[in-house]
C-alpha cells in the first residue's frame, strides 16, 4: 500500500510543462514581469543590479519542512476552491498586511506579515522526496553525473573556514538530525557536511553530541584528558605523521569547545523563561531559539530539519498539531531577530521539497490525506535583504497550477547567494577538476524564472 | 560475562590460551564474540614479550620469509637510499591483520590464542584463518559496494529491492572467490531483470546512463582510469560499445530490465567503436556483426590477459586496499603521466593474478605474507617519511573506516547501533546487533556513519570515503553521550567497572580487550597512578581508562 508514496515525478521539462515559457510569453506574463528567456542571460544584468560584493546577509536560517508541507494549508489558502480542496480549513485569516491571508492557525505569523514575504509560485514538477529535496536545496536538475552541494555546503565553503571564519562551532549546523536523502555536501566531500547537533533543545538540558557530556565535571574532563595524553603511545611514537598531527589538532579544537566558552551557546538555560515560552516549548520552537543564538555567534548557515510534513494520511489532524508549532516558533524567531537588529543580516527561508496535492484524497486508505505535489508550492522568505509584506507569484484558484511568475529553486537560491555576496559564477572546487559553478548557467537544462528582484 | 572474565584471567595469568581446535569464530557476526570453545589451559608461559628498548609496535627481526614482493620493494628502497621501518611486533600484526582482512577487531580470546601460539608460521596461519572468515566476506563486499555504488537512494536510486539483490550477488561472488575476470564480465554483459539478474545493476546504478556516462563508469571501475580526462574522441569511441544498452520498467515497482536493444537510438549519434587502445573490433577477432551485443565485444576485449589495463587496475587496487596507497596513486587515477612508483612490483602482482586465474584472495594472501606488509608503522627516518611512504618503507597509519570503527566500539563495549534508511521500506529493518560492515545498502545509515565519512556511493570513486579525522569526530569520540553511554552501559566492560580498585589485572584486561595487547610497564604504572588519584571512585577510574584507550590513536587507526 505504501508503494505510491514513492512514485517518482517526471521532471517537468520546459517542453512539456503546461506553463512552458512559450505559453507564458504568449500570455504576456513573462513580458509583463520583464523576464527574458533562460537561453539568454537574465542573470548578468541582475547580478549587476544587486552587486554581490554589497551582500547584506551574513547568515542563513533554513527551515526545512521535511516531507513537503501543503501550500494551500499554510501560505496560500484557497477558501473559494471548495471543501474538496480546503478540507478543514475554510477560513483563512487576514494579516497585518492588506491583502495577505494565511491559514487560520497561523495567528502569530499573521501579526508579523510585514517582516516576511511569500512566494506562492514555487515550482519544479518533481514528486520524489529525494530528487525534489536535491532540487530545492541545490537548485540543480538531478540526472547528470554530478551530485552538487546543497546551499548550506556552498555557504560554508564561501563563508566558512576557508574564508576566514574562526568560530569553533562548525559553519554549517543542522538542528538536530541530518536531512539524509542525498549527500548535502555533494562532490565537495564530507568536510562540507553539516554538523548535526543531535539531542533535543526542548529537553531541560540540550545534550549537543560532543559538546555537552552529562555527568562529567570539568575537573574530570581535565584529568582524563591528561591520562589520554600520557597513555597515547602511538601518538608518541609517530609525532610527525600527518594523520596523527591532524588528529592532535582536531583534538585541541574539540577541547576548546568542551572546556571553553564556545560550547555555552548551546545552553538554552541562559535565555529568559518567558522568551523560551514564546518560541514554544517543543523541539521546533527551541530549535528556532537555538538558531538565533548560533547566528549571534557568527555561524553562517543553520538548517532546522523540521520533520513530519509528509502527510499522506491524517493530514488535517497533523496540521492542527504542527501549524501552531510552526507559527509560534517562526513568528517569534522573526520578532526576536528584529528586536536584536539581526534580521537585516539574516536570511530566513522556509519551505519543503514540494507542496501537496490541493485536492484532498478522501478515499481509503488515505481518508483525508494529501500526496506529493511538485508543480506548485510556497516558500516564505525574510531578512537579509528580502523585503517584508510582499507576495511574489500566484497559483490558480485551486492551487494546482502556477498562474503567475514561476519561481524555480535555482531562482530562490541564486537570489540568496546574491544577498550573501556569493558570486554565482564562481567556481566550485571539484575533486576531479570538473568545471562546476555555484549556480547553473542559464540554459536549456535548468528552468529559471529569473532572480527575485521583486523581493529585493 | 563470566566467560569473558575467565578468558581475560587466563590471558593474564598464562599469557595466553591454547585452543584445542582452532575454530573460526562464527559468532563474530554478533557482538563481542567472546564465546570460547573448550579451552585447554596447557598454555606455555608468557608470550608477547615487550623486547627491551622497543616500543609496543616494533619487533627486532622478521619472522616471515622474504617473498618476491619484498625483493622488489627492498631493492628499490636500497637504490633510493631509504631505510625501511623495523618489522612490526606480533601485537601490531595481529590487530592489523584482523582490521585489514576482516574489518573486525580480534576478541580477547583470539588475541590470547595468537600470542600463545609458538609456531614459526603463526602469522601465515592467522592470515589463512582470517581469509576464511565470514567477516572477510562482509568486509570486502562492503568495499566492492563502494566501488559498484550499491545504494537505494539519490542519485543512484537503485531502490531497496535492487540494492539488496546487487549486494547479495557481490557478497556471494566474494564468498565464492569468483575469479575477478568473470566478476567483471558478468556485470558488463548480463541482461535481465535487476531483481533477478543482480549484476545488471552495474548499469542500473549509474546516475548518467548515456553511452558516454556508462563508458566513464566502466573505465573508472575496471581500468582505474578517469575518462573525463581522455580526449573526447577516445571517450566517444568507447561509448559506442554502450549505445545499445536498453532499459525498461516492469509491472513490479521499481524493477527494471536491462537488455540489448539493437534498435535503440541515442541523443548523440554513436561514433565508430574503438577500444581504448585504439584498435577496432573490425580488425580483430572481436568484430561486431549485425546482431551482436557490443557490450560483449567490449567485455571480451577488456578481460583478455594481454589487455594492458584490466589486470593492472585490479592489482593496483588490491595493493592499495591493503597497503593504504596504490603503486599508482590514487588507485583509480591510472594515466600515462601518473606512473607507478615501482613498475616491477606492479608487473609482478599482475603476473601473479594472471597465473592464478584472477584469484583475488590469493593475491591478498601473497601481499599479507610479505615482509613489506609486516613493517612497523614507524618510519626509520621521519625526515624522509613522505618518500618512504610512497615507496612502502613503512605501514601507513589510517583512521578506521566509519563502519569498522563503530563495529569496533560496539565489540569492545558490547553496545549496538541503530541503523535506518530514509526510505521507510519494509526491507530495511535492521536488527539491533547488526554489524555496520555487513550493511547491504549505502542508504542504510546512522548519524555516526555519516559523521565519520562513510562514502556517499555517488560515483564509485575511492576518494569518496573520507578517513581524515575532523574536529567534529574528535568531539564525538571524546565527549558524546553516545560514546559515554556505550562505555557506561556496555556489558563487555561491566566487569571492569564493578572493580573495587583498579588493579593490574583490570588494566591488562582493558588493554587486551580494547587494544588487543598487554600494557607496557610504564602504561600500567600510569594507569595505576590514575587509579590512586581517584581513590574512592574506582568505577570512574576504570571508565576513564577505557575512555582513554578508545580515544587513543592506536584504537582509532589501523597501524
Amino acid at each position: 500500500m505504501k508503494i505510491d508514496l514513492y512514485t517518482d515525478g517526471t521532471p517537468l521539462l520546459l517542453s512539456n510543462n503546461p506553463l512552458s515559457r512559450r505559453q507564458l510569453i504568449k500570455s504576456g506574463l513573462l513580458a509583463a514581469a520583464g523576464l527574458l528567456l533562460p537561453g539568454r542571460s537574465l542573470a548578468a544584468p541582475l547580478i549587476k543590479a544587486i552587486n554581490p560584493t554589497q551582500g547584506k546577509a551574513k547568515a542563513v536560517i533554513q527551515i526545512w519542512l521535511w516531507g513537503g508541507s501543503c501550500h494551500i494549508d499554510t501560505f496560500d489558502p484557497k477558501p473559494g476552491a471548495g471543501r474538496d480542496y480546503f478540507g478543514q480549513f475554510e477560513k483563512p485569516i487576514p494579516t497585518n498586511v492588506d491583502g495577505i491571508q494565511l491559514n487560520e492557525l497561523l495567528t502569530n505569523l499573521a501579526k508579523t506579515a510585514d517582516k516576511f514575504s511569500l512566494i506562492r509560485s514555487m515550482t519544479h514538477g518533481n514528486n520524489g522526496h529525494e530528487t525534489a529535496a536535491y532540487l530545492v536545496q541545490t537548485g540543480r536538475q538531478p540526472g547528470d553525473r554530478q551530485v552538487y552541494p546543497s546551499m548550506g555546503a556552498v555557504v560554508s565553503l564561501f563563508k566558512g573556514y576557508d574564508a576566514g571564519y574562526k568560530g569553533l562551532i562548525p559553519p554549517y549546523v543542522v538542528l538536530t538530525e541530518p536531512q539524509g536523502r542525498f549527500s548535502e555536501a555533494g562532490f565537495l566531500g564530507s568536510r562540507f557536511k553539516p554538523y548535526a547537533t543531535g539531542g533535543d533543545p526542548a529537553q531541560t538540558r540540550f545534550a549537543v553530541e560532543g559538546v555537552v557530556a552529562p555527568g562529567i565535571t570539568e575537573a574530570r574532563q581535565q584529568s582524563r584528558r591528561d591520562l589520554l595524553k600520557e597513555l597515547n603511545s602511538l601518538d608518541h611514537a609517530l609525532q610527525s605523521d600527518p594523520q596523527i598531527t591532524n588528529a592532535i589538532d582536531c583534538e585541541r579544537q574539540a577541547y576548546d569547545l568542551i572546556l571553553g566558552d564556545a560550547g555555552k551557546v548551546f545552553d538554552l538555560a541562559q535565555e529568559k523563561d518567558a522568551l523560551r515560552e514564546r518560541y514554544g516549548r517543543n523541539t521546533f520552537g527551541q530549535s528556532c531559539l537555538m538558531a538565533r543564538r548560533l547566528v549571534e555567534k557568527g555561524v553562517p548557515y543553520i538548517t532546522i530539519n523540521y520533520k513530519g510534513w509528509d502527510t499522506h494520511k491524517q493530514h488535517f489532524q497533523t496540521m492542527r498539531r504542527k501549524l501552531p508549532e510552526l507559527d509560534k516558533g517562526l513568528a517569534t524567531l522573526l520578532q526576536d531577530l528584529e528586536e536584536r537588529g539581526l534580521l537585516q543580516n539574516t536570511i530566513i527561508w522556509c519551505c519543503g521539497e514540494f507542496g501537496r496535492t490541493p485536492k484532498v484524497q478522501w478515499d481509503a486508505p488515505w481518508n483525508g490525506g494529501r500526496n506529493h505535489f511538485g508543480k506548485v508550492f510556497s516558500a516564505l522568505v525574510a531578512g537579509g535583504g528580502f523585503k517584508g509584506g510582499h507576495v511574489l507569484g500566484s497559483s490558480n484558484a485551486t492551487g494546482e497550477e502556477v498562474k503567475d511568475r514561476p519561481v524555480y529553486p535555482c531562482d530562490l537560491i541564486g537570489t540568496m547567494y546574491d544577498l550573501l555576496g556569493i558570486d554565482t559564477n564562481a567556481k566550485l572546487p571539484h575533486p576531479q577538476g570538473i568545471e562546476a559553478k555555484v549556480s547553473p548557467p542559464p540554459g536549456e537544462k535548468t528552468a529559471s524564472g529569473g532572480r527575485l528582484i521583486e523581493l529585493i | 560475562m563470566k566467560r569473558l572474565r575467565l578468558v581475560i584471567a587466563m590471558a593474564i595469568v598464562w599469557g595466553g590460551v591454547a585452543i584445542s581446535a582452532p575454530s573460526p569464530d562464527k559468532s563474530g557476526q554478533g557482538k563481542g564474540a567472546t564465546t570460547p570453545s573448550k579451552a585447554s589451559t596447557t598454555a606455555p608461559a608468557d608470550t608477547e614479550p615487550l623486547s627491551a628498548g622497543l616500543n609496543p609496535f616494533e619487533a627486532p627481526e622478521f619472522t616471515t620469509r622474504a617473498s618476491v614482493i619484498d625483493e622488489l620493494v627492498f631493492s628499490q628502497l636500497e637504490k633510493l637510499g631509504i631505510k625501511p621501518a623495523r618489522p612490526c611486533s606480533d601485537s601490531v600484526f595481529l590487530r592489523r591483520a584482523f582490521l585489514d582482512v576482516i574489518g573486525t577487531l580480534p576478541t580477547v580470546r583470539e588475541s590470547a590464542q595468537f600470542y600463545a601460539d609458538r609456531s614459526a608460521n603463526k602469522r601465515a596461519a592467522l592470515i589463512d584463518r582470517l581469509l576464511a572468515r565470514e567477516e572477510y566476506v562482509d568486509y570486502w563486499a562492503m568495499k566492492w559496494c563502494d566501488v559498484l555504488r550499491v545504494k537505494a537512494e539519490f542519485p543512484i536510486n537503485l531502490w531497496p529491492n535492487a540494492a539488496q539483490a546487487y549486494h547479495r550477488w557481490i557478497r556471494t561472488a566474494v564468498r565464492d572467490n569468483m575469479p575477478y575476470d568473470r566478476f567483471a564480465r558478468e556485470m558488463l554483459t548480463s541482461s535481465g531483470s535487476n531483481f533477478r539478474v543482480p549484476p545488471v545493476n552495474f548499469y542500473r546504478a549509474m546516475q548518467n546512463r548515456e553511452p558516454a556516462g556508462i563508458a566513464q563508469t566502466v573505465a573508472l571501475t575496471f581500468m582505474g582510469q578517469r575518462a573525463d580526462k581522455w580526449p573526447e574522441e577516445k571517450l566517444s569511441q568507447m561509448a559506442a560499445f554502450f549505445g545499445k544498452v536498453g532499459a525498461k520498467g516492469t509491472q513490479e515497482w521499481k524493477e527494471e530490465v536491462i537488455f540489448f536493444d539493437p534498435s535503440k537510438t541515442n541523443a548523440t549519434p554513436l561514433a565508430e567503436p574503438h577500444f581504448p587502445d585504439g584498435s577496432t573490433p573490425g580488425k580483430s577477432a572481436h568484430g561486431i556483426s549485425g546482431d551482436a551485443d557490443p557490450r560483449l565485444v567490449f567485455a571480451d576485449w577488456l578481460i583478455r590477459p594481454e589487455n594492458p589495463w584490466f589486470t593492472r587496475a585490479i592489482a593496483n587496487r588490491c595493493w592499495g586496499w591493503l597497503m593504504g596507497r596504490g603503486i599508482v596513486h590514487e588507485v583509480d587515477d591510472i594515466r600515462p603521466d601518473n606512473p607507478p612508483v615501482n613498475p616491477a612490483l606492479l608487473s609482478c602482482l599482475e603476473r601473479e593474478l594472471r597465473n592464478t586465474k584472477y584469484d583475488l584472495r590469493q593475491l591478498m594472501r601473497l601481499i599479507l605474507n610479505s615482509r613489506t606488509y609486516q613493517l612497523s608503522p614507524i618510519p626509520a627516518d621521519p625526515s624522509r617519511a613522505d618518500e618512504a611512504r610512497a615507496q612502502f618503507a613503512f605501514y601507513p597509519v589510517r583512521r578506521l573506516e566509519a563502519e569498522v570503527l563503530i563495529d569496533a566500539l560496539n565489540q569492545v563495549t558490547g553496545g549496538a547501533e541503530h541503523y535506518t534508511s530514509v526510505i521507510p521500506e519494509p526491507f530495511t529493518f535492521i536488527p539491533e546487533d547488526f554489524r555496520a560492515i555487513a550493511l547491504p545498502d549505502g542508504s542504510i545509515s546512522s548519524p555516526f556513519l555519516e559523521l565519520f565519512g562513510r562514502p556517499a556511493r555517488d560515483t564509485g570513486m575511492e576518494s569518496e570515503r573520507n578517513n581524515r579525522i575532523t574536529a567534529a569526530q574528535r568531539l564525538h569520540l571524546l565527549n558524546s553521550t553516545q560514546i559515554q553511554r556505550k562505555l557506561e552501559d556496555g556489558p563487555q566492560l561491566e566487569h571492569f567497572l564493578k572493580t573495587e580498585s583498579l588493579s593490574r589485572p583490570d588494566i591488562t584486561g582493558l588493554y587486551l580487550s580494547i587494544l588487543s595487547r598487554h600494557p607496557s610497564e610504564s602504561e600500567s604504572e600510569a594507569a595505576l597512578t590514575y587509579a590512586r588519584k581517584n581513590k574512592g571512585k574506582p568505577r570512574e577510574a576504570a571508565l576513564d581508562l577505557a575512555w582513554a584507550l578508545i580515544n587513543s590513536a592506536e584504537f582509532l587507526h589501523r597501524h
